[in-house]
């Protein structure tokens, strides 16, 4: 019987490339969320500028009774929103340090090795930048932009609201994670769980990088 | 061999095994026994849609009805039977050709197994009710924007195809996993057999298309329910939007349903012709260049929505272009039988059908890339007969050639040789008696979708010959439901390799047993059972030579055949648990997308509850799954 | 005997915690770059667009290779996402310029 017979039956778990099997998929799955965000994005720049009526990302817009509404974006603010979700990639790659080093020297009761803190950072962080978004939201409405207005509230709610549906599954699931850590504690045999959950989490900041740009700061 | 093998050798029995089951072999069967009835239904609904266009000024249905039969035929068709079908052979046949025991999630197999048949019944349902989606297949925004179809047909659309794209996707993933982390040792990626490779590629395009009709969509759904702007022209959004942004996911959807029927007979004509494919290297590569190249092609499409001079000239040119790797196949098909010792069974009549009846329908393919002869072919019957060509000459005939040939392996006992036979000449006649006339009612002008015509137009004959033909048709499909029913009790008994085939699944028993492979194979060659049983065959095809005889024992037939008999905790092979979990979170993200069609009557209440409470459940029910061990 | 080596552990070599922290002062770098040209009169320039996007690419980059560590890791995940990626990136140029394109002027 060939030797490599005998192998496969000491792992249980042997792949062929010798890779995790979950971290093949969220890969496969993170490739299929490019072309979900390429059409959300694709959307909002085919119909920009595309409105009949306003308000305006950028411009001032006086309704035909004469009352004017300022332009929409906010830029200070969504800068910190911005900020805020570029630290929490900081804390997540702290994370799964921590998780994959415990018990090496350097982490093993150090502040860079409570994996607790950093997971808690993290979602926090999201949560934070959700909390930005929402009052993002509601100034809109109070200025007067709805889903409903024109194409640009439109494809603006849509393409920015499926990016904060995909930032609330990312803080559930970290928090999934934190009670796991508190309950029994994640060793680096479980890094991989807070690898794909980084992975993704990470995938979603690289959106928010692309919308910041293509959506507030280019006219 | 031995007589007993017919017996089914899953350990398990009971309609609750069949529900709660993660088994690959398993889930495969009940998407081929699900898909074949929803093959069925779209076959009627075609012959309801030829008995009134039979003959001119027929009122057998309604012009509404009409509407609602064409519509889901082609969803029918492409999205609940092709599709499914194709899937059945993914599920059934890739852990079995790479030498694995089970796809890379069982659980989530069984969850898109659930999710499509729920989800299937929930679109065809409302046939019965007069408020099937009736906005074509393709549903073109504005006509599916609320103005224009105010009923809840399409909204019954929007959410079926959501919910078959999830299971779609789920699939997908899962499969493409399976096939770059469980192959057995040596099977390199350059050794896989053909039909796996086909079916790596259609993962790929289904986990790239499918999100882009999932956003169109979204965008719909948020048209008719919450009053957005994307279709609605009045609020200067852009007519082509959807058609667009369809098409995107559309044409890589049409080589996600012909690409597995292209691996199918990939694995018949070498088989028949007992000899190795022809050109295999140029097969996997013409199959990943069509993969890459069907993100080029969309717009050929609408080359009649008036895209401009430069545009028009770009997807002609990539559309001619694609139609290369698609035509190389061809000939290595051809090439492949060519001084190959045939064996005529029922199979290679399918699969030798296809190549015929798929290159009749690739050259009028070929046609209608060029933009000024689309501009005279564009929504007449001539494109009807051209995608039926390639979608029932080509995906059907060989899905047809696949389940003759691996029928022996999922039950054990082969279908009737002889009922086989009738049922190919009837299917390739009434195929052709039914679509080839489409060419030439549709040169003489006549538009798809209307529901009847006047006399004296030159189309009459024409479409009673089409009719004509599909009532053939639906009678040569009942000889293959009579062959398959009953091949299942009296066929004679199968051994594992049914057909003297040369890859890793006919290494063992038919039906296999619940883990496959009682050994894990080492994989030498492209053909491990050629290597032994007829070195002859491969001896002119890539090899580790060294490996060779260490591998010969590996790969004893016999030893498999006995093993066989054995269960898994015999020999102490782990097997993953039965669960029922998969189908609680199938049916709770129904309910979900069910619940918000009350937003279309406004009850606002009654839809949120529904869709949270589901929610809800689909949350907890993938908590429970998991945190529950798998074996 | 595989077409992808397997890969062993000690070949799992990954970014540091410096790297992390140089990844981190980058980003906010380019970031309050990005605001800052915002608010200048460059951004009246032809020059402004093109330099936003290979600024933002640039943080795209940044954040696959090394948060993401698919600098460090198997070529495979490159292929899972750089495939797609580019599909993604060449259709959303081809329906940008198909829309901004009128055959029949309006």
């Amino acid at each position: 019987m060939a030797s490599a017979v005998a192998e496969v039956h000491e792992h249980t778990h042997y792949t062929t490339t010798g890779l995790d099997n979950r971290k093949v998929a969220i890969w496969a799955f993170i490739g299929s969320e490019c072309m979900l965000f390429m059409s959300l994005i694709s959307t909002y720049l085919i119909y920009k500028g595309k409105s009949i009526v306003g308000p305006f990302p950028h411009e001032a817009w006086t309704d035909p009774s004469g009352h004017v509404f300022k332009p929409i974006l906010n830029i200070p603010v969504t800068s910190q929103s911005t900020f805020v979700l570029l630290m929490s990639s900081l804390v997540m790659v702290l994370a799964l340090a921590a998780v994959e080093n415990r018990g090496k020297p350097g982490y093993q009761g150090t502040l860079l090795g409570n994996s607790k803190l950093w997971l808690a950072a993290t979602a926090a962080l999201g949560a934070t930048f959700l909390g930005y978004q929402a009052y993002e939201f509601t100034s809109f409405v109070h200025e007067g932009l709805t889903i409903h207005t024109n194409l640009f509230g439109s494809s603006f709610f849509t393409l920015t609201g499926f990016h904060g549906a995909h930032v609330t599954a990312g803080v559930l699931w970290l928090l999934t994670l934190l009670s796991i850590d508190i309950k029994r504690g994640l060793t680096p045999k479980d890094a991989l769980l807070v690898d794909i959950c980084a992975l993704y989490w990470h995938f979603v900041d690289v959106v928010w990088i692309a919308i910041f740009t293509l959506v507030y700061l280019i006219k | 061999m031995a007589t007993t093998a017919a017996t089914p050798s899953y350990e398990q029995t009971g309609i609750w095994s069949w529900i709660t089951t993660v088994d690959h072999k398993r889930i495969g069967a009940l998407y081929l026994y699900t898909a074949l009835f929803f093959f069925m239904f779209g076959g009627l609904e075609a012959g309801v849609i030829r008995w009134q266009l039979a003959q001119p000024n027929q009122h057998i249905v309604s012009a509404e009805l009409y509407n609602q039969l064409f519509t889901m035929h082609g969803t029918t068709m492409i999205f609940l039977a092709v599709m499914p079908l194709s899937a059945a052979f993914f599920n059934f046949l890739i852990p079995l050709q790479i030498g694995a025991r089970d796809v890379a999630f069982p659980r989530l197999n069984a969850f898109s197994y659930w999710v499509y048949v729920l989800g299937g019944t929930f679109m065809t349902l409302p046939i019965f009710f007069n408020t099937a989606p009736n906005g074509g297949w393709f549903g073109y925004a504005p006509l599916t924007t609320l103005p224009f179809s105010s009923g809840l047909n399409i909204d019954f659309w929007v959410m079926g195809l959501q919910i078959l794209g999830i299971s779609s996707l789920a699939a997908a993933f899962n499969f493409i996993t399976t096939i770059i982390n469980m192959r057995a040792p040596g099977m390199t990626l350059m050794r896989m057999p053909v039909f796996t490779w086909m079916s790596f590629v259609v993962q790929f395009l289904l986990v790239l298309a499918f999100p882009v009709i999932t956003i169109a969509l979204v965008f719909l759904l948020f048209d008719r329910f919450f009053g957005t702007n994307f279709y609605e022209i009045a609020a200067g959004a852009d007519p082509l939007l959807w058609q667009h942004l369809f098409w995107v996911f559309g044409h890589p959807e049409v080589y996600i349903l012909i690409l597995p029927a292209f691996g199918l007979v990939s694995e018949i004509l070498p088989t028949f012709s007992r000899k190795p494919l022809f050109g295999y290297n140029v097969v996997v590569y013409s199959g990943i260049m069509i993969g890459f190249l069907g993100f080029g092609v969309w717009a050929h499409h609408m080359f009649a929505v008036g895209m401009g001079a430069t545009a028009d000239t770009i997807f002609a040119l990539t559309t001619m272009l694609i139609g290369i790797p698609t035509g190389v196949k061809i000939f290595n098909w051809i090439a492949t039988m060519w001084g190959g010792q045939i064996r005529f069974t029922a199979a290679m009549k399918f699969a030798i059908g296809l190549i015929a009846l798929f290159t009749i329908g690739g050259i009028s393919g070929v046609m209608h890339s060029s933009p000024p002869a689309d501009l005279q072919q564009t929504d007449t019957y001539f494109v009807v007969a051209h995608f039926h060509y390639v979608l029932f000459g080509g995906s059907i005939m060989g899905i047809f050639g696949g389940i003759y040939f691996y029928y022996p392996k999922i039950t054990g006992r082969y279908m009737s040789e002889v009922l086989g036979t009738w049922h190919f000449w009837c299917t390739f006649i009434a195929m052709n008696l039914t679509f080839f006339p489409m060419h030439f009612s549709g040169m003489l002008g006549m538009p798809r979708r209307i529901y009847t015509y006047d006399a004296g137009q030159g189309w009459d004959t024409f479409n009673l010959i089409s009719s004509i033909g599909t009532g053939l048709l639906i009678l040569s499909t009942l000889i293959f439901v009579v062959n398959f029913l009953k091949s299942r009790k009296s066929g004679e008994v199968a051994p594992g390799d049914a057909w003297g085939a040369g890859t890793l699944e006919w290494t063992i028993p038919s039906p296999p047993p619940d883990y496959n492979f009682a050994e894990i194979p080492f994989v030498t060659s492209r053909y491990p059972l050629w290597d032994l049983k007829h070195p002859e065959r491969t001896s002119g095809i890539a090899h580790s030579a060294p490996d060779v005889m260490t591998i010969t024992d590996a790969h004893a037939t016999p030893v498999h055949e006995e093993m066989g008999h054995k269960t898994a905790a015999e020999l102490g092979i782990p097997m993953p648990f039965n669960t029922v979990k998969p189908l609680i979170a199938a049916a709770a993200l129904v309910a979900m997308f069910g619940g918000l069609l009350f937003m279309h009557t406004n009850q606002f209440a009654v839809a949120m509850t529904i869709t949270i409470g589901s929610a809800s459940l689909f949350v907890g029910t993938l908590y429970a799954w998991l945190t529950s061990p798998l074996e | 005997m595989n077409d992808h080596a397997p890969h062993a552990d000690h070949a799992h070599e990954h970014p540091t915690w410096k790297q992390y922290k140089w990844v981190a002062l980058w980003l906010t770098l380019i970031t309050v770059f990005e605001v800052w040209i915002y608010y200048t009169p460059f951004k009246e320039t032809p020059y402004y667009i093109p330099l936003l996007l290979v600024l933002s690419a640039t943080k795209f980059a940044i954040v696959v290779l090394f948060y993401m560590h698919l600098k460090y890791d198997h070529k495979l995940f490159k292929a899972l996402f750089t495939g797609p990626l580019i599909i993604a990136v060449c259709t959303l140029l081809a329906l940008f310029a198909l829309f901004s394109h009128r055959a029949i002027p309006q």
